[in-house]
């Protein structure tokens, strides 16, 4: 069964109808979903068409694709998708720090693909505030997971002071 | 009970180390409940191989050819004596009596049990130590001068620079799946000793025209299959800025280094692929938006890092004493070692005293249980309670009073630690090779062995001069043969170990990567080939040349053409 939790291990409800990544127009248009989280290129090529099917979009970026790609809509986009096509590619991490840090997406950011329980800490301090955890994934071990530390030392987008400035 | 003992100021009022408060020991302990929590699920079968293989090389452990090994960190090289006997402690009641000093400031032992790996992890944070990101793609034990702090000839001292990287790296959440290992080394010293130019981010400490300290910082250094001396990518940059600026590298490389192949996807390979003023662009416009922000280090966070490193309480003390004077103009062999174990220090009657870990039919860098115990109650009884780790494979003993040498030669000649090699042909870099490690293509002790035995005489050493032999048995390059004055490279041949031979390498401040000199050579051939390469050295140099001044001088040709001439 898919596992959707937040940020705080909560178990979630998930609307949004996933596109793979060779999704066409016609496709959407088809679909009965009314949440649609679509490949980052099919949006950026049929915008206009997509926006007038009524539909809301959230977007998945694949791991080697930037944030960068979304600046035009970052204030729109709801949802913004980023998949780890493996645990051990780490692109995801950066691409979540510059979507929040750099271009200043307030929007939730959800980790797809091979979420495991051993990243999901170090994902939400990245900002990351969903997990579509893979199958495997047990849900009391997952919710475990995002208390392995207590506290951390970075300045990340999750504790923007880092210790050096909060140590008595 | 040990880590009442090391937080009683009353045993160790002076060490110049750094300290954990209670955020650091909290980190550490959160390590070791999440670690062993990983390992119970790998071994009831909850974890697959490929998902815990990661998990348990950023706690340092590796599979090897026999069993598992684990790299604990030294960072930056300082140690305490209660943090040796603890690792002395740990080699005899986990591993088999000793361990391995490596060439990055780390300790490995070769044969503890997996299921036992959570004790000594929680064993080793009694005394703050870890074994976190010594291996895996992340960013590794951050590396420095081993004379760092008591230099005669430093810019500024390191070490505060170095811890403050060291919490900076230490579970950084968006760096701890890089495509490939990331290595810092920082040098605030004239001499470098860091082999700083061949890291992944070289920091020099430097000053500007107006006197504020910053760093000079380059990129893309490295060693392994496709070595590379890094590359400036910034003159100056302000101290104020160094973890915003390593955080800006660091999101280029991890967003844009390659992952398609593991020999093409370290750091360099980038520089290299992009260029380097394409890539310093790229660093400078993800650093133009988070520089001043709350990353930003502070003075006060500068002036908590170095109090840690004040000065030991040194005694005011003259730079002679008569007794050691006379001693030297008796004892030769305690001439010997003074002449190369022992170097100035930056007080009046102290000094630096290494001990070359090089003692002909032991393993370069391995050290017993009952030698680190020795070793422990030496920085005890002479160096306030302190030593330090080299990447050359020895240890320090930093602040010993001048006229404590003579006792402390005896003591050590008495253990086998008194080998007076330090700097000369002896004393070699070898990695573990095809005896233990499962990634080499060629045993390299015992060619480090063959050689020493050949050469094992002051005299012959002495008159050789200075000189580096640095053998690896991969071209993972563990062993540093890139930077050798001699390099030595184990090969493969059709299932048959041979070595490669190259000249003219360096890792100081004029870093220079070697040459190879021609076909390899078999095993057994290895010290007839460094005695010929020397012998032509002897022959051509001039004047005080190092082996490196002549080569530069004469270049390879010489050596080929001797090396390789027919016999008739």
């Amino acid at each position: 069964m898919p596992k959707l939790i937040d940020s705080l291990g909560h178990l979630m409800e998930n609307p949004w109808a996933l596109l793979a990544k060779d999704a066409t127009l016609e496709q959407v248009q088809h679909s009965t979903a009314k949440l649609v989280l679509m490949p980052a290129r099919l949006w950026n090529d049929e915008k206009a068409a997509l926006l007038g099917t009524g539909k809301t979009f959230g977007v998945w970026l694949d791991s080697n694709e930037t944030a960068e790609l979304l600046k035009a809509d970052l204030a729109t986009l709801p949802l913004i998708a980023l998949n780890f096509p493996t645990f051990m590619d780490g692109r995801g991490y950066s691409t979540a720090g510059v979507l929040r840090q750099q271009l200043g997406y307030a929007g939730e950011i959800r980790a797809i693909g091979d979420v495991l329980r051993d990243q999901l800490f170090y994902m939400r301090r990245c900002g990351f505030n969903t997990f579509d955890l893979r199958d495997s994934v047990k849900l009391e071990d997952a919710q475990k997971a995002l208390h392995d530390f207590t506290t951390n030392y970075q300045a990340t987008v999750e504790e923007p002071t880092p210790l050096f400035r909060r140590r008595a | 009970m040990h880590a009442l003992l090391y937080q009683s100021p009353a045993l160790y009022p002076d060490l110049s180390m750094y300290r954990y408060d209670n955020y650091d020991r909290q980190m550490l302990q959160d390590r070791i409940t999440q670690f062993r929590d990983q390992t119970r699920r790998f071994l009831a079968g909850e974890l697959e191989n490929a998902q815990f293989l990661p998990l348990r090389l950023q706690n340092g452990l590796y599979v090897q050819r026999l069993a598992p090994m684990l790299r604990v960190a030294i960072p930056y090289g300082c140690l305490s004596a209660l943090q040796l006997r603890k690792l002395a402690h740990i080699a005899r009641h986990y591993d088999k009596g000793y361990g391995h000093f490596s060439t990055r400031q780390n300790i490995q032992f070769n044969w503890p049990k997996l299921p036992e790996v959570p004790d000594i992890l929680a064993e080793l944070a009694e005394v703050e130590m870890h074994a976190i990101q010594t291996s895996g793609n992340c960013i590794r034990n951050t590396t420095t001068d081993q004379f760092a702090g008591v230099s005669p000839h430093e810019l500024e001292d390191s070490r505060p620079w170095c811890e403050i990287i060291r919490q900076w790296s230490t579970f950084h959440p968006e760096f701890a799946h890089l495509p490939r290992k990331f290595k810092i080394a920082v040098c605030g010293t004239e001499i470098d000793q860091a082999a700083t130019q061949v890291h992944d981010i070289g920091l020099y400490l430097v000053k500007n025209f107006t006197g504020d300290l910053g760093f000079q910082v380059l990129v893309g250094g490295g060693l392994g299959r496709t070595p590379v001396i890094g590359q400036v990518i910034r003159d100056f940059l302000p101290w104020q800025q160094l973890l915003s600026y390593l955080d800006a590298i660091l999101r280029v490389y991890n967003q844009e280094g390659r992952r398609d192949n593991k020999y093409k996807a370290r750091i360099k390979i980038l520089v290299k692929e992009l260029g380097v003023a394409a890539f310093r662009d790229k660093v400078e416009a993800a650093w133009e938006l988070s520089k001043d922000g709350p990353a930003t280090l502070t003075e006060a966070e500068f002036k908590r890092c170095k109090q840690f490193f004040s000065e030991p309480a040194y005694e005011s003390l003259p730079d002679s004493d008569a007794t050691v004077s006379a001693l030297l103009q008796s004892d030769i062999r305690f001439n010997n070692w003074q002449e190369r174990n022992v170097r100035a220090h930056k007080k009046s009657g102290y000094r630096i005293v290494t001990l070359c870990l090089k003692a002909t039919g032991a393993a370069p860098g391995d050290l017993s249980a009952e030698q680190m115990e020795f070793v422990a109650d030496m920085a005890d009884r002479y160096s306030f309670h302190e030593l330090r780790v080299s990447h050359e494979q020895n240890l320090v003993l930093t602040d010993v009073k001048l006229g404590d040498l003579p006792a402390l030669y005896s003591a050590l000649q008495h253990e086998h630690l008194a080998t007076p090699y330090t700097g000369l042909l002896n004393d070699m870099i070898c990695c573990p090779g095809g005896d233990f490690c499962s990634l080499a293509n060629a045993k390299s002790i015992p060619i480090a062995e063959a050689i020493q035995r050949r050469f094992d005489d002051f005299a012959v050493q002495k008159n050789i001069g200075e000189i580096t032999l640095n053998i690896s048995g991969c071209m993972n390059a563990c062993g540093h043969h890139h930077v050798g004055n001699i390099g030595v490279l184990g090969v493969d041949k059709k299932g048959e170990e041979f070595y490669q031979v190259a000249l003219g390498g360096s890792s100081d401040r004029q870093a220079a990567l070697g040459k190879v000199l021609g076909p390899s050579f078999a095993q057994d051939d290895m010290p007839e080939v460094i005695d010929k390469v020397l012998q032509v050295y002897l022959q051509k140099r001039e004047g005080k040349e190092r082996f490196i001044d002549t080569y530069n001088r004469i270049g390879i040709e010489p050596f080929q053409e001797h090396v390789y001439a027919k016999a008739d």
